[in-house]
């Protein structure tokens, strides 16, 4: 074999080991669950293989499966505006301050290396019965009696914007550092005052970044399982709760597997359209 | 006036951030039996059942040992991939890198539905076994996308000059690409390390009955009530997976001293 062929086998050599471990523990079983989806759960033993729409059916139809679809992505829709909203400020501000950079930006990836579980569980202390909330209005003496201001809807996305927020202002900070300051300064001198300057310069050019981490955010909440159990009510439950019901609960897995293809593919399309559009190198960016 | 109102604003949204985790270590640290407010004094008791309650200490050991089982495949499997992709020129680059990252696209309760049922389906069941598979799957885009970074700013030309002077292909590898690596190699390895050790939902899926992991215990006590020794727990959890990444980032940067380079 000559050089020139080793040299063009070695990159393959070295990528066998993560190709064949994607291709066999996700490519494969995401392809083996869309042939399960079509069979049918029976009451005793083996479920049947063949070709059943009934999983389909009562996962397309199902009102109770569409309600929660629905107000899965209406709580993650909320809650990416809301890291937006409280995210594009604080971003803007690491980006342009000029000596303690570092410092919020480390205080920024922290969150990541805090535990989600206990993130979240976190606002049980801040907001439950005997939380901190409710003992300093007591204290106060603004209520006498202490209130439940927790599971419910507000509290499971309150939980999704802490757990999520970082992703939102790395994301947008990194396209946001990316811009020259000059061009801000070529907008004022040519007259614009600093908040057109901003409108029409800086915001359009951060738009990347900011849809980055809105699709980050959005993919993450719409698929998450443990915020709406630990903070959110009986009513309160969201797709990935169903998924697991249904493969854990009911052990009726051909159903669970044409459930988890539905929100597979509704979050598929959202991820074509943002790739479409501006390509998965900027989601790299703010991940790496 | 507009920067000070961004700074005041930046100032409440990391407030919002870092607050409730305040709240529980300054919990942890409460004389209260209820562990709630108001406070009555400061005491170490509720570590001391922590570390006497036999279910957590388990825990604990389940949850390094898979940590650090998933961390050792996962970056063995990343670097030897970054090298492939940043240092070749391959066909379908963008889409293999696609493909690399797929974990991290789809959603995790698909992803841990859909390898549950496969493996299932081939006669192995919930194990051990399929939750180290489940956690190197989706650690692996994670150590890719970090190697990759570090390994774009470790310039070629050094490995090209051990070349030109005589060393053989395996000896400039292991002289001069792999200690150059080897932060990159760090970073991967604590990042898969670190969200190996964090993963609930995935784990919750996969975990045979009886092996429990840190966050799935600290998951079946909060469906009973927040007690004080979570509280604590979270202590413990926050001091090792933010001490370790700092850690971790001095040994790094430590080694890239030495080498010089």
């Amino acid at each position: 074999m000559s050089i020139e062929q080793r040299e063009a086998r070695q990159p393959w050599i070295l990528l066998t080991p993560a190709l064949t471990a994607v291709t066999l523990l996700l490519i494969v079983p995401l392809m083996f669950i869309v042939v399960y989806s079509f069979w049918l759960k029976s009451a005793v033993g083996a479920d049947t293989p063949g070709f059943f729409l009934d999983n389909w059916q009562e996962a397309l139809t199902d009102r109770f499966y569409r309600d929660i679809l629905l107000n899965t992505l209406k709580i993650s829709a909320i809650t990416t505006i809301a890291c937006a909203a409280l995210g594009y400020p604080a971003a803007y501000f690491i980006a342009r301050s000029k000596g303690n950079k570092v410092v919020l930006l480390v205080l920024l990836m922290l969150p990541f290396w805090i535990s989600y579980i206990i993130r979240t569980m976190s606002w049980i202390n801040i907001l439950g019965v005997s939380g901190a909330l409710n003992s300093a209005l007591m204290w106060i003496g603004i209520i006498n009696q202490p209130i439940q201001m927790l599971y419910n809807e507000t509290t499971v996305i309150l939980g999704l914007v802490h757990f999520l927020l970082p992703f939102m202002v790395l994301n947008i900070f990194v396209s946001l550092d990316g811009i020259d300051t000059n061009l801000e300064d070529a907008a004022s001198s040519l007259g614009a005052t600093r908040w057109q300057g901003f409108l029409q310069v800086t915001l359009p050019l951060s738009l990347p970044g900011l849809a980055a981490g809105g699709l980050l955010c959005f993919v993450l909440s719409a698929g998450t399982y443990i915020t709406p159990v630990i903070l959110g009510g009986p009513r309160d439950a969201m797709f990935a709760n169903l998924v697991y019901e249904a493969i854990i609960g009911q052990l009726d897995w051909p159903l669970g597997s044409a459930l988890s293809l539905l929100l597979l593919m509704v979050l598929g399309v959202l991820v074509l359209i943002y790739n479409r559009y501006l390509g998965m190198a900027q989601l790299a960016k703010g991940l790496g | 006036m507009g920067w000070r109102l961004i700074r005041i604003y930046t100032i409440l949204v990391y407030l919002f951030m870092f607050l409730p985790i305040a709240v529980v270590v300054l919990l942890s640290f409460n004389a209260n039996q209820f562990g709630s407010f108001p406070m009555t004094g400061l005491s170490t008791r509720w570590f001391e059942v922590l570390w006497n309650n036999d279910a957590i200490m388990r825990a604990f050991r389940t949850s390094i040992v898979l940590g650090l089982m998933t961390a050792a495949i996962s970056t063995v499997l990343g670097v030897l991939a970054s090298l492939a992709l940043v240092r070749y020129r391959i066909p379908g680059r963008n889409l293999i890198t696609t493909l690399l990252i797929a974990p991290i696209l789809v959603p995790e309760v698909v992803l841990a539905v859909s390898l549950l049922l496969f493996l299932n389906f081939l006669n192995f069941g919930k194990s051990f076994t399929l939750l180290l598979a489940g956690h190197v799957i989706f650690t692996l885009p994670f150590v890719i996308l970090v190697v990759q970074a570090r390994l774009v700013s470790i310039k070629r030309d050094v490995e090209e000059a051990a070349l030109s002077l005589g060393a053989s292909p395996r000896q400039t590898f292991f002289a001069i690409t792999l200690p150059l690596l080897m932060p990159a190699v760090a970073a991967g390895g604590l990042f898969a390390f670190t969200i190996s050790f964090d993963d609930i939902t995935g784990t919750l899926f996969w975990k045979p009955g009886g092996i429990e992991t840190v966050p799935t215990q600290i998951f079946s006590m909060l469906r009973n009530s927040i007690s004080p020794e979570i509280n604590a727990l979270g202590t413990v959890m926050i001091v090792l997976t933010v001490g370790l990444p700092l850690i971790g980032a001095a040994i790094a940067r430590k080694l890239a001293t030495r080498s010089g380079l």
